[in-house]
């Protein structure tokens, strides 16, 4: 690197450690396989494990997102896991009473009853969190354990089978080549960045993570925002939830959504968004969203043994949040090149979480 | 810490905590029938309790305890454990206090069960474990264990490939879609198809890996065992879900399920019977939760006194294509 500022401002960027890994990840399996790369034309549509991993990150994704907005103000929401599993099976029950499964009208029906429930929901954690001033992780924690159960309930115990060809495609369905599920996915990431960031809701939302109180001295309504994150949160995890379920046309209250919560909490740290709130990227956490999937789909094309992959995905994930620690990687760069100057510590002032 | 004080712990939080806390113990408690005391009258009272209704395999099973009991003449008090050591450890003693004849159950884990069984002896009523075993060192603490035998579902599985293969000059390629890592199932059905496979050494396994017994699972695991390797001729999945997740992918990849590749799946839940008989799975080992009249003939045997063996199997058989067909329409699950 010939500019050695310019090299700084690289690998100092908080998304820099992230993509190194994932590109890192890919090579590995590119060396692995040489063809893991490598896509090609089937049935009009392209075919290979990178549509696999875009594909199948979606719904994390989507999840991510909402976790991100939750997390930005300081909160966390346990419930999207189980809201994924209600929304889907809502969706599957409404589809496998209708006469005719294909119809359009119906499917949008069973989408709109799937959304509609989840918002209810979505608003229930915003009340116990906003109005009622729980804290968020045992507000949602409630509605994560009474959920699963809500799903099953639905699906009375049972995977409910559906052959409808409109809510396949959500799942499996593809547009100009590619799955449709990541153009969903993108079209939710472009409108929460659009209405964050284009407007001064973004801003808001950090400014109530960062200290709510201050926030409404300052005159924000600290308590609205709060609520509209759950709500907005839930929304994510429905269609998240209708994507799943559509994958394998069918709903499975007990394992659709299952640990997808910790999934996308992850997501959101691996893109550099604070636990503590008050700064969120949107951008990083769709980052983390695809370094995951990657993760899961090289442990299955490595063939690595069920019993060793959750180590090599610690490991995996230790790795990239020690290295994106500034205070770990100042270690480092001072033990080496103790010329190199102060790394800014002081950029992330508020990255421990609260006891 | 500064976090801290926008979401204060008030009396309203702990108000709200307790009422849900106290929902829950309810519903808990809600299933548990709390009524009557047996075997005054001649009638034999069965206490049993379930794991949970945590998918179709176990509704199908309490459906076929529940109809058993009837037609046996036996007064069953069910109690749902909703997947909780703890609520079935309070069914069992509720039993004990009510001075059932029978005690069985399913465990909800294998650890952890000498204190109440051992009450349950002192007591003097016999306890018969059903579908799961426990790990007591001491074994008179139970009278049988009526279940399926996972070893044997797996060997059947290798054997009719076997069978089918047994002409095969060239090597045969398997991949294996294992159930959750570490459950009894995917342990004992991965043993006992490589037992039974090692008989032709043509017969490989090529990749195996854990769709978590789910279909999600089953299909993003198959899609990438058909990336990575170009010729698969068998799949043998631990149960029917992650077949019927693998279908899928396999059909997306252009190749054509049941023919292209054959599949051995475990269990004959009824997607996966109707699989069977469509052409596109071609072996199932049947894992039966029917074993509610195999249940109450062990019980009326155990409270006239007589011996019964220590280890059950439930009557289990294998379907391929055809018997499919013929068993689909009577099929209760």
């Amino acid at each position: 690197m010939s500019d050695p500022k310019a090299y700084r401002a690289l690998t100092t960027h908080r998304l820099f450690w992230p993509v190194v890994v994932l590109v890192g990840m890919l090579a590995a399996n590119t060396v692995y396989r040489p063809g893991f790369l490598s896509v090609q034309m089937r049935d009009g549509h392209l075919y290979g494990s990178l549509v696999d991993i875009l594909r199948l990150s979606a719904p994390l994704i989507l999840v991510a997102l909402g976790m991100t907005l939750v997390i930005a103000t300081g909160g966390i929401d346990l419930s999207v896991g189980s809201l994924c599993a209600i929304s889907g099976a809502i969706a599957c029950l409404y589809i496998s009473r209708q006469p005719d499964q294909n119809s359009v009208g119906g499917v949008l029906t069973a989408l709109a009853l799937g959304l509609g429930v989840a918002l209810v929901l979505g608003a229930w954690n915003g009340v116990l969190v906003a109005v009622i001033g729980i804290q968020p992780i045992i507000a949602t924690l409630i509605l994560m354990v009474a959920g699963r159960g809500l799903a099953q309930l639905i699906t009375e115990g049972q995977i409910l089978t559906i052959n409808s060809g409109p809510y396949k495609a959500i799942g499996v369905g593809h547009l100009l080549t590619l799955p449709l599920a990541i153009f969903l996915a993108l079209a939710a990431a472009l409108l929460v960045a659009a209405v964050t960031r284009r407007t001064a809701l973004g801003l808001i939302i950090e400014s109530v993570g960062g200290n709510a109180q201050a926030s409404r001295l300052a005159g924000i309504r600290s308590g609205r925002i709060t609520f509209l994150v759950y709500v907005i949160s839930a929304a994510c995890a429905a269609v998240a939830g209708f994507m799943m379920t559509a994958n394998v046309s069918s709903a499975d209250g007990n394992a659709a959504g299952l640990w997808v919560e910790l999934d996308a909490i992850l997501a959101v740290v691996i893109g550099g968004t604070s636990l503590a709130g008050g700064r969120f990227s949107l951008g990083g956490t769709i980052l983390g969203a695809l370094l995951i999937q990657t993760l899961t789909t090289t442990v299955y094309a490595m063939n690595i043994s069920p019993q060793t992959s959750l180590l090599f995905k610690a490991v995996v994930v230790i790795a990239v949040c020690l290295i994106q620690a500034p205070g770990f990687r100042a270690r480092f760069t001072r033990r080496r090149a103790p010329a190199a100057g102060p790394t800014p510590v002081s950029e992330q002032p508020k990255e421990q979480v609260p006891a | 810490m500064k976090r801290m004080r926008t979401y204060p712990p008030s009396r309203k939080v702990i108000a709200v905590l307790a009422a849900a806390l106290l929902a829950t113990g309810v519903a808990a408690c809600g299933n548990s029938d709390t009524g009557g005391s047996g075997g005054d009258d001649g009638t034999i009272t069965l206490g049993f309790s379930q794991v949970g209704a945590e998918s179709g395999w176990r509704t199908a099973n309490t459906t076929s305890i529940k109809e058993a009991a009837t037609e046996a003449g036996i007064d069953l008090k069910f109690d749902d454990a909703q997947q909780k050591q703890e609520n079935q450890i309070k069914a069992i003693r509720n039993f004990i206090q009510q001075k059932v004849d029978v005690i069985a159950f399913s465990p909800v884990v294998e650890s952890g069960w000498d204190t109440v069984l051992k009450e349950a002896k002192d007591a003097k009523i016999p306890v018969i474990l059903t579908d799961r075993s426990v790990d007591s060192a001491d074994k008179s603490l139970y009278k049988t264990f009526l279940g399926s035998d996972f070893v044997k579902e797996g060997r059947l599985a290798g054997e009719w490939l076997v069978q089918k293969e047994q002409s095969a000059t060239g090597p045969v390629n398997i991949v294996e879609l294992q159930g959750t890592t570490g459950s009894a199932p995917a342990n004992d059905r991965k043993k006992g198809f490589a037992e039974a496979i090692a008989a032709n050494p043509n017969l490989k396994i090529v990749a195996s890996q854990s769709g978590d017994f789910t279909r999600a699972g089953g299909k993003q695991v198959m899609e990438q065992f058909l990336k990575a390797n170009p010729k698969i001729d068998v799949l043998f999945a631990h149960n029917d879900d992650m077949g019927l997740g693998a279908l899928e992918a396999i059909t997306a990849a252009g190749k054509v399920p049941g023919k292209d590749i054959t599949i051995i799946t475990v269990d004959a839940v009824k997607d996966g019977m109707q699989a069977l008989a469509d052409g596109k799975f071609n072996f199932i080992a049947e894992c039966s939760p029917l074993l509610g009249p195999q249940l109450m003939d062990l019980v009326k045997k155990v409270h006239a006194g007589e011996s019964v063996p220590a280890r059950i199997e439930t009557q289990e058989t294998t379907f391929t294509q055809e018997q499919a067909k013929e068993a689909l329409p009577n099929r209760k699950y």
